[in-house]
């Protein structure tokens, strides 16, 4: 990487050749160039990843695990490397660890039925957050309901910080899981997740870590987190969609039963019953996301390059600059915490009394593509008191010029409505 | 861009935010509760968080008075408000009718002229910006649920 090309936001990574290698972000968008700040949503894919996808279609296409011929072969070989590159990535143990699914929604799910309907019954509780995303609230409002359990909240504090100084509180004698994000949606708050995992670890409760948006954005070891359970998803760390990941600490997922039943999960099967495949593959039922896993492995190739540490940085500094030129504005709310070592690259805000979706639609024209609405986080919005907020989250390819086309748009919504 | 694309794309902001529309977001009619409601129905839009709370009184066949409250884009507050000012003292089969009306216009159904919708034409505007569309129709599919609670048929 040569110094001079460089972003001028800062020096963690060299922004200009990371923007090369994305194509959509050559397009225009109603005639402006694309400023892609819905990152937290999804993140956009590099050519290598939209290759690997290509590449498999093209030469090696085939079912995995059972052909004896050269393409299935090569394709089994591809698939599985992609889940030790995972297991490398976040520092995992062991490849038995790594469980291959459809996004984190279907990561927590499966946990919510293959570990929480054996495990949680009348009278146990759940410990959550108040900023969880509907994937991570949902699957156990649901256990809750249908097993008479009943789920306890950490309260946000109005810095958007969990609130911990009665954290002890909350556990019980009945206490059977405590599932929290690593790194809120909504918010961009990074939580003490080793902290908490510690507390309910000591009591013996069972830990869940929704780590959608902290895998992509920063390092993450899930052994050092010490977190029963893991998820997170592909398509916002470069990869395509319809791969997520559920780690979980083998022991666990070998007391548990399948979550679906079918090919590929059975070791033998008999018309009067079966008996399951080895780890991961017992959680692994049908054909997988073949092509889509493989071009995982090109993202996680792609960030290992980067380095995570730099990543981070360079999110930081972006984030940091978003967050002064917003101040710098009249009338702009700004939710999270103030220190951007404590949030990840994601910055919600509401400016004056416009509608986020108002702001949004603007913006839009403008070629700045922001979220705005509740996040699917719906009772955390309940909490700041607002129905929504406009969101601009960043990723590696994100620039000090895009914060200031963001900051543009921002007056020219201004001025439309005044 | 060329500046006739930089005109059309202004043209098509400032038909969605039509000045009516945004008179009625700045200016609401009909905001707030009804003392003695007949019925009273939220209407929620998962997708954006608009909510929109419509309180009616029948007064006889007619819609005697309607309120509303919520919170929302200015799309979905000046469509509640606009929506308000369209049916008050209507009747309740007249009202359904333009219920129907507006949202056949809202989905670009052709048979009808939105000119025959007096203000309510301003927000045909809107069709341009399909996610949208649901934010302008919310009220109105609340209105009618209100409707079908104060007079069950």
């Amino acid at each position: 990487m040569s110094q001079d090309t460089r972003d001028k936001v800062g020096s963690a990574l060299d922004v200009n050749a990371i923007r090369g290698d994305f194509p959509i972000l050559k397009r225009e968008v109603y005639g402006k160039p694309l400023v892609y700040l819905d990152n937290a949503a999804t993140s956009q894919k590099p050519r290598q990843v939209i290759d690997a996808l290509v590449r498999y279609y093209e030469s090696y296409n085939a079912n995995i695990h059972r052909a004896v011929h050269a393409l299935g072969e090569e394709a089994t070989a591809a698939y599985e490397e992609a889940r030790e590159k995972v297991a490398r990535f976040i520092g995992a143990p062991s490849i038995e660890s790594i469980i291959f699914t459809r996004n984190t929604t279907e990561a927590i799910n499966l946990v919510a039925y293959a570990w929480g309907r054996a495990n949680v019954g009348e009278g146990d509780e759940i410990i959550l957050t108040q900023m969880e995303h509907h994937s991570n609230l949902i699957p156990w409002q649901q256990l809750a309901a249908e097993k008479g359990a009943t789920i306890r909240y950490i309260e946000i504090k109005p810095n958007g910080t969990l609130e911990l100084g009665n954290l002890s509180e909350l556990f019980s004698e009945r206490t059977k899981l405590l599932a929290l994000p690593h790194v809120s949606n909504s918010l961009g708050t990074i939580n003490p997740a080793e902290e908490i995992v510690a507390e309910a670890r000591k009591r013996g409760v069972t830990t869940l870590i929704d780590g959608a948006q902290a895998v992509p954005h920063m390092p993450v070891d899930v052994q050092a987190v010490g977190a029963d359970f893991y998820a997170f998803s592909a398509h916002k760390m470069l990869g395509p969609t319809g791969v997520g990941v559920l780690y979980a600490r083998p022991e666990l997922l070998e007391e548990m039963a399948p979550f679906l039943g079918g090919g590929e999960m059975i070791r033998k099967v008999t018309l009067e019953g079966a008996t399951w495949n080895d780890l991961p593959w017992k959680f692994e039922a049908g054909t997988p996301n073949i092509a889509d896993v493989i071009a995982f492995g090109s993202a996680i190739d792609y960030l290992d390059a980067l380095g995570m540490d730099n990543v981070r940085r360079h999110e930081v500094e972006v984030t940091t600059y978003a967050m002064e030129r917003l101040r710098g504005l009249d009338d702009v709310t700004l939710y999270g915490p103030d220190d951007p070592d404590q949030r990840g690259g994601v910055v919600s805000f509401n400016f004056g009394d416009l509608h986020p979706h108002d702001v949004g639609t603007i913006l839009d024209r403008h070629g700045v593509a922001i979220r705005a609405g509740h996040h699917c986080t719906q009772p955390l919005m309940r909490c700041l008191g607002v129905t929504g907020t406009a969101r601009a989250s960043f990723y590696i390819y994100n620039t000090q010029d895009e914060v200031d086309a963001l900051i543009e748009g921002l007056k020219a919504a201004r001025d439309f409505f005044e | 861009m060329s500046s006739e694309e930089f005109r059309r794309q202004e043209s098509e902001l400032d038909d969605l935010y039509r000045d009516i529309i945004i008179d009625h977001y700045r200016h609401p009619r009909h905001r707030g509760h009804l003392t003695a409601p007949s019925a009273s129905h939220e209407g929620l839009n998962p997708l954006c968080g608009d909510e929109v709370t419509v309180e009616v009184v029948l007064d006889g066949t007619a819609l005697g008075e309607i309120g509303y409250t919520g919170s929302g884009c200015s799309i979905s507050q000046s469509s509640a408000s606009m929506m308000t000012e369209a049916v008050a003292g209507k009747s309740v089969a007249e009202t359904h009718k333009l219920i129907a009306d507006f949202t056949a216009m809202m989905r670009g159904d052709e048979s009808i002229d939105p000119d025959d919708l007096g203000d309510l034409e301003a927000l045909s505007g809107v069709r341009k910006f399909p996610v949208r569309i649901k934010c302008a129709t919310l009220a109105w599919h609340t209105l009618a649920e209100a409707l079908k609670e104060a007079a069950p048929d």
